[in-house]
């Protein structure tokens, strides 16, 4: 199997499925980090990829987005390209917004830079902290200028790793705002997170990963059920009950 | 890449203390070199403690009269005297560091000076030297000043000795009168006069008898001698006097002035910090921010970004050398009309120093790893490269010389210095192009581990 085989998924026969992993597989050194794990992804599906510390959600997420090369599996992407937002704001905090936004639309050769800026800085409700330097931003305002820069290019699908770990509730409540619009434009997202409410309530399917295999893949609803715990229990503790099952 | 560069200037011009470092610089760095190469030296600061007896001068038995307290002016010659009466006051400015050494001139010194000068034996002047042994590097330096000081005050002397004794030389060849103090006076006839009077006794005896033999023998060893010392006796002993003689030949054709190499190694020095830490702090910045992976998932080849780096942190560099080497010719004349090649020689030297700093900072995962990286590396590297040959053993000087090849001090200093010479910059702009090649793909293959 070629170490990552990059193909381009179909965009045009809705709902068909626009990005798609099969059997990708990484390791580093003598630890397995991803184990023949493949997903699918539709426009307008929210996908929350939850698990224990180590699981290998980071490094799926980066495989995904073309970050990281994987050991072998496919990964399919849609033409328009796949937005990243890592989990580490990875974004020049002695520059602007603004300057932030325009670098990485030059670089991403969108076709009306200023105006993909302009549009994100709506998007995100940044315009009037765009002449800001970042580094003069709370946690909340650097992760939407993280995530604007995701989506500059108007990507069919965003990738998010662990995008509301360092916001406070209010901050994390504007953030998901954000993400619901991107969501409503017909986009995709897939997200990494530990808190399984949250995941609960963003997504419309969860994949969970463990010692970097794949254990469960579907709603939320079904998750529970296959957890055995008793009827009413909620998601964190079937979660927490499935994983104990199954030796995590 | 220049999309790249301009973002990385942008952020560099948010740091007021850097602007201010860049340009400040430069600037402190060529006037201190100006300063220092357009004044005189500092004098050393030593006390005379002068016991001789001034109003007893030394006469030579040629007649010749020698001050003992000239002397003691070559020995105190270029030095900042502090003249004190008694050897404990000269001990206690040694003792407190008012002073760098203390020379003590004997009362003894006429005496002994007339003996040695008069060819009587007995010992020769002994001046004594206090330093403070606390401090071996200044004792050192004390030392070679002292040292080169009684040197002078040697040749005074001994040109006075080979002047007496070819006083008595010509003396003896042609006849005089040789003084011993006011007293004694001997009247001495001399060889040529001798030869004369021989030859004219032997005139008068009879061919063939056998004091006419031995009488022509004796003559015929005078005027071998007459015509062995006649002339000759001043520059023999002159050259025994100075035996050594210094005729000084580059054999590479160059004769650079130590102003130049301090003017070189300030730029050289000034060109390596600015391009070796910003290339460094450039790349680590990118892994700090946690841009590097954005950036490579496809949105920049890694060839460009170490690209962009090379050409702002050389370029950088570059410009904060010329612009000393333009404050310094203030003070040093520098030829203008091979700017060009300084400009090249910076340029190139800059590009190295770069890639070697972007090299480096992919060893490291932030800014301030990185520049202290290479900033450890950078001054021992380029003190190795300052080291002359046979300064340590010849094993030592090889391994030296390796390190200072893979290291882009030397071969930017030897540009810069053929730029400064008016010379073209030969091997060492290939040299310096070669260096920041390689480690621009040192720097390529090392990304490539980083993205995996």
């Amino acid at each position: 199997m070629p170490a990552d085989v990059v193909t381009q998924a179909r965009e045009d026969d809705e709902p068909q499925v626009i990005l798609r992993a099969t059997g990708v597989r990484k390791r580093f050194g003598s630890r397995v980090a991803v184990s023949d794990v493949g997903l699918e992804l539709r426009r307008g599906e929210a996908l929350a990829i939850i698990g224990p510390y180590g699981a290998g959600k980071t490094t799926l997420l980066e495989i995904l987005a073309g970050a990281q090369r994987a050991d072998s599996g496919t990964v399919e992407r849609p033409r328009s390209g796949v937005g990243w937002v890592p989990q580490r704001l990875s974004i020049y905090t002695r520059l602007t917004v603004l300057e932030n936004l325009r670098l990485f639309a030059q670089l991403e050769k969108v076709p009306a830079p200023e105006e993909a800026v302009r549009r994100m800085l709506i998007l995100t409700g940044l315009e009037e902290r765009k002449n800001d330097t970042v580094s003069k931003l709370s946690g909340g305002n650097r992760q939407r200028v993280n995530v604007a820069i995701g989506l500059l290019a108007d990507p069919a699908v965003l990738l998010l790793d662990e995008p509301s770990a360092a916001l406070d509730p209010r901050q994390r409540a504007r953030f998901w705002a954000v993400i619901d619009r991107v969501l409503a434009a017909r986009r995709a997202v897939i997200f990494t997170t530990h808190d399984v409410a949250e995941a609960a309530r963003h997504s419309t399917r969860l994949l969970v990963l463990a010692d970097g295999q794949e254990l469960f893949a579907g709603p939320a609803a079904d998750l529970v059920v296959q957890s055995g715990t008793a009827p009413g229990a909620d998601l964190e503790t079937s979660v927490v009950s499935f994983l104990h099952a199954r030796g995590h | 890449m220049l999309r790249l560069a301009l973002k990385d200037l942008r952020i560099l011009a948010r740091s007021r203390l850097l602007v201010l470092t860049l340009i400040l610089y430069p600037a402190l760095v060529a006037l201190l070199i100006g300063l220092a190469l357009s004044r005189a030296p500092e004098q050393p600061k030593i006390a005379v403690v002068d016991q001789i007896p001034r109003d007893v001068p030394v006469t030579t038995l040629a007649g010749d009269i020698v001050d003992p307290a000239s002397v003691a002016d070559a020995l105190v010659k270029n030095l900042d005297a502090v003249r004190v009466p008694t050897r404990a006051q000269a001990a206690k400015l040694v003792k407190d560091g008012d002073v760098l050494a203390a020379v003590i001139l004997p009362d003894d010194i006429n005496d002994r000076l007339s003996a040695t000068i008069n060819l009587f034996g007995g010992t020769p002047p002994e001046i004594e030297v206090l330093v403070n042994g606390s401090d071996p590097v200044k004792a050192r330096y004390v030392k070679s000043v002292v040292d080169a000081r009684i040197a002078d005050a040697n040749l005074k002397i001994s040109t006075t000795l080979t002047k007496v004794v070819a006083s008595y030389l010509t003396k003896l060849l042609n006849g005089g009168r040789l003084s011993f103090g006011d007293q004694i006076r001997i009247d001495v006839l001399g060889l040529r006069e001798s030869k004369q009077r021989i030859d004219a006794a032997r005139s008068k005896l009879p061919p063939g008898s056998p004091e006419r033999r031995r009488l022509a023998a004796v003559s015929e060893f005078a005027g071998l001698a007459l015509d062995s010392l006649d002339g000759s006796a001043n520059s023999i002993l002159s050259a025994v006097s100075q035996p050594l003689q210094v005729k000084q030949t580059s054999v590479d054709g160059r004769d650079t002035p130590l102003e130049t190499f301090a003017v070189a190694t300030a730029a050289i020095v000034s060109l390596m910090l600015v391009s070796l830490m910003l290339g460094a702090a450039l790349l680590a910045l990118e892994r700090t921010e946690h841009t590097y992976a954005r950036l490579v998932r496809g949105l920049v080849r890694p060839e460009s970004l170490i690209g962009s780096k090379l050409l702002l942190a050389g370029g950088l560099g570059a410009a904060v050398a010329f612009a000393l080497l333009g404050i310094v010719s203030a003070f040093v004349p520098l030829d203008w009309s091979s700017a060009q090649s300084w400009l090249l020689a910076l340029v190139l030297g800059g590009a190295a120093f770069a890639a070697l700093g972007v090299a480096l900072a992919v060893l490291a995962r932030d800014v301030e790893t990185a520049t202290l990286l290479a900033f450890a590396l950078a001054l021992p590297l380029a003190f190795l490269a300052l080291v002359p040959q046979n300064a340590v053993s010849a094993g030592l000087y090889d391994v030296i010389r390796v390190i200072s090849a893979a290291f882009p001090f030397k071969p930017a200093l030897d540009g810069l210095q053929r730029g400064l010479d008016g010379e073209q910059l030969g091997g060492a702009a290939l040299h310096l192009a070669a260096l920041a090649a390689v480690y621009a793909l040192a720097a390529r293959l090392g990304l490539r581990r980083l993205r995996t």
